[in-house]
């Protein structure tokens, strides 16, 4: 299932990739994309483990700039 | 005052503070402590965010946070004296941090300016009052009113009025169409001169409006393979370059005992150690690349499709409705000096006939065809039509023939229908699938910029060549039936050279698995259909060919700006990391090469964004 979020104050493009490269890792994620220039993630993964899966990813976003905040899409 | 003139305030401040304070302790000694002071007082003032970020990094365990490495760097200066280039560091970065946001920011707007498509409010029209509501609330069947200026806000159906429309925003195309009653009509279109009333056909979420504004917020999903080569060399570079730092920093003063010297040398190693200026200037000329191409009406999914694009050198076209216009039209009359009355003699015998060609031959007479002939139709030569004791025959050549009637054989590609009065020979009408007049432009620019140029048919081999000549391309595949086109595609995927990319352009009709298969597919008028919007890599959003190789021209701009960037980035930041051991490298040629890098890369970026 695929799923497209909008990132707030995601300030810088390097911090995006880290970002990327830190959900990829999460256990589950199938795939995920982190665009600076869109200000998007879109993730991957299996339905049944989003919730678990989405409080991962918001700790990785926070571990490398926590002014970013995850929106719905 | 907005976070960016926060900034530049701060920076004009630091600046006028910097340089009095350089100035005054030229003129004046002051003792070292008071100097110290002053320095840090003004490095506070413009580091002190960064500073908090970088404590705040290590407390999350980020120590290759830039912000970090930015904060040592200049610690470093301060201990080793080097006041003034401490907070020059510093300032050079906030210079360079806020002229990315402004570039990034720049850019974004761009893109959505071009996508400011989405319509804010439709004027629904029920019981004769008019009601402005959210574009989501109105229903299918339902009227709504959109006057001159506005933007049409959902696909619908004209039901009244005329006015000129401006499709500028969708299709790139500046001349004005008109549109009156029974004309489909689709978003984000302007309607310049009349009032329209129209009937909804779609709901919003169905609109072209909001396909497009779909596609392009997430084309950024898809990176290139140069965007995921950044961010995995991102990963090892500012690693590599702290601990060539460190070791640099402690190693050969244990041998010369010059601890402040390598020391700061190794701070320069530290002032290059963010690849910012690679990791941002190649998305951003991406976007802009993509941003340029929708600017012609071209829908790039993602920054990939651009590189391949680029890259493309086969182009495989279906035949009908991509490089023809995909309907019957009356291409020749011959003699053309007995045009009218061939026509207008041909008109009565097709007469009320839903035959293609028949309709194509009343559409190229201007008139319906003469009343109170009776017709037989003779199955598989054409038609007989008799009043008064007069005959006209129109058909094929046995029909010709069985009628004793001698005729020349044209020397035309096409349908052909012989025209005779009273058992003499009038003339005869070539009709065929006209091809669309950029046509041979479009295929004509895809060779100069060196591409190999393919159609395909499922029409016959006579047909095919005559066409593929007229039209230029380099090779045709004839007699395709639908399904065989995948796997020429597939045998044309297979024969092909390594690194060569096979482009496949069609109508987007039918031809969705060979869009899915080729390496670009490229759907042409895709705002009308869904499934070529899902399918296609790229899409055209009007009906014209010659935004290939504007297309194509536009993705090799954009890939030359990123190959730019990244030899030119990478080329300056390790040549400072080469020189720096030999004592060659102040810690200002080490700014520029972070700082002024970066900001000569994100320009250069910008440049993609230029049509």
């Amino acid at each position: 299932m695929k799923k497209v979020y909008r990132l707030q104050d995601l300030d810088c493009a390097n911090c995006a990739a880290k970002m990327e490269r830190a959900i990829a890792k999460i256990d589950g994620v199938q795939s995920v994309t982190v665009s600076f220039m869109a200000q998007k993630l879109t993730l991957e993964c299996e339905e049944a483990r989003l919730a678990e899966i989405l409080e991962k990813v918001k700790a990785c976003i926070a571990k490398v700039e926590p002014d970013t905040k995850l929106l719905g899409a | 005052m907005s976070r960016n003139q926060r900034a530049l305030v701060r920076i004009l401040v630091t600046t006028v503070l910097l340089a009095v304070l350089v100035a005054v302790t030229h003129l004046i000694s002051l003792p070292w402590y008071w100097e110290a002071i002053a320095y840090l007082a003004v490095y506070l003032l413009i580091g002190f965010d960064i500073v908090g970020e970088a404590v705040g990094g290590i407390g999350r365990g980020q120590v290759f946070d830039e912000n970090f490495l930015m904060v040592l760097a200049t610690i470093g200066a301060f201990g080793t004296g080097e006041y003034p280039e401490a907070v020059a560091v510093m300032l050079l970065y906030q210079i360079g941090e806020l002229f990315q946001r402004y570039a990034v920011g720049k850019s974004r707007g761009s893109i959505s300016e071009l996508m400011n498509l989405r319509p804010d409010t439709a004027r629904l029209l029920a019981d004769g009052q008019e009601l402005e509501v959210l574009p989501e609330e109105v229903e299918v069947g339902q009227i709504i009113l959109v006057k001159p200026g506005e933007r049409v806000p959902l696909d619908g159906v004209v039901v009244r009025g005329e006015s000129a429309l401006d499709t500028a925003a969708l299709t790139g195309e500046s001349m004005p169409r008109p549109c009156g009653p029974g004309d489909e009509i689709l978003s984000g279109v302007i309607s310049t001169s009349g009032v329209l009333e129209i009937r909804v056909e779609k709901v919003f979420y169905d609109s072209t409006v909001s396909k497009i504004l779909d596609m392009v917020e997430n084309a950024s999903g898809k990176k290139a393979r140069a965007e995921k080569f950044i961010t995995r060399f991102a990963k090892y570079y500012t690693p590599i370059v702290v601990c060539l730092a460190v070791v640099l920093a402690v190693v050969p003063p244990l041998f010369d005992g010059q601890w402040v010297l390598w020391i700061q040398k190794a701070l320069n190693f530290l002032v290059v150690s963010c690849p910012c200026a690679l990791v941002i200037s190649v998305p951003l000329s991406f976007f802009g690349g993509i941003g340029a191409a929708s600017k012609k009406g071209i829908l790039v999914k993602g920054g990939s499709y651009l590189e391949q694009l680029a890259k493309a050198d086969i182009f495989v076209f279906d035949k009908t409705g991509t490089l023809t216009k995909g309907s019957f039209e009356v291409t020749q009359v011959l003699p053309e000096s007995g045009r009218e009355e061939i026509l207008r003699t041909a008109a009565i015998a097709e007469r009320g006939s839903l035959h293609p060609i028949a309709q194509s031959v009343l559409r190229a007479a201007g008139d319906p065809g003469e009343e109170g002939w009776s017709l037989t139709e003779e199955a598989g030569r054409g038609v007989r039509a008799e009043k008064a004791g007069h005959v006209i025959l129109a058909g094929n050549s046995r029909l010709m023939e069985e009628a004793g009637i001698s005729v020349p054989v044209p020397d035309a590609l096409g349908t052909v229908v012989y025209v005779a009065w009273d058992g003499a020979y009038l003339g005869c009408i070539v009709i065929a699938d006209a091809l669309k007049e950029d046509s041979i432009a479009a295929i004509e620019g895809l060779k100069a910029l060196g591409a190999a140029t393919v159609m395909l048919t499922g029409d016959n081999e006579a047909v095919a060549a005559a066409v593929a000549k007229q039209v230029g391309v380099t090779q045709y595949a004839a007699g395709l039936l639908p399904g065989d086109k995948v796997q020429k595609v597939e045998e044309l995927l297979q024969k092909k050279e390594k690194g060569s990319v096979l482009a496949f352009v069609g109508d987007g009709i039918n031809d969705a698995p060979v869009l899915m298969r080729a390496d670009v597919g490229v759907a042409m008028g895709g705002i009308g259909s869904d499934a070529a919007i899902e399918a296609a890599d790229v899409v055209l959003m009007h009906d014209r060919l010659s935004a290939l190789p504007v297309a194509k021209e536009i993705a090799s701009k954009t890939m030359k700006i990123v190959r730019q960037n990244i030899v030119f980035a990478l080329g300056i930041k390790l040549l400072v990391l080469a020189l720096t051991p030999f004592g060659l490298v102040s810690i200002w040629l080490a700014i520029f090469a972070d700082v002024g890098v970066a900001m000569l890369a994100i320009l250069n970026a910008m440049r993609a964004g230029r049509v």
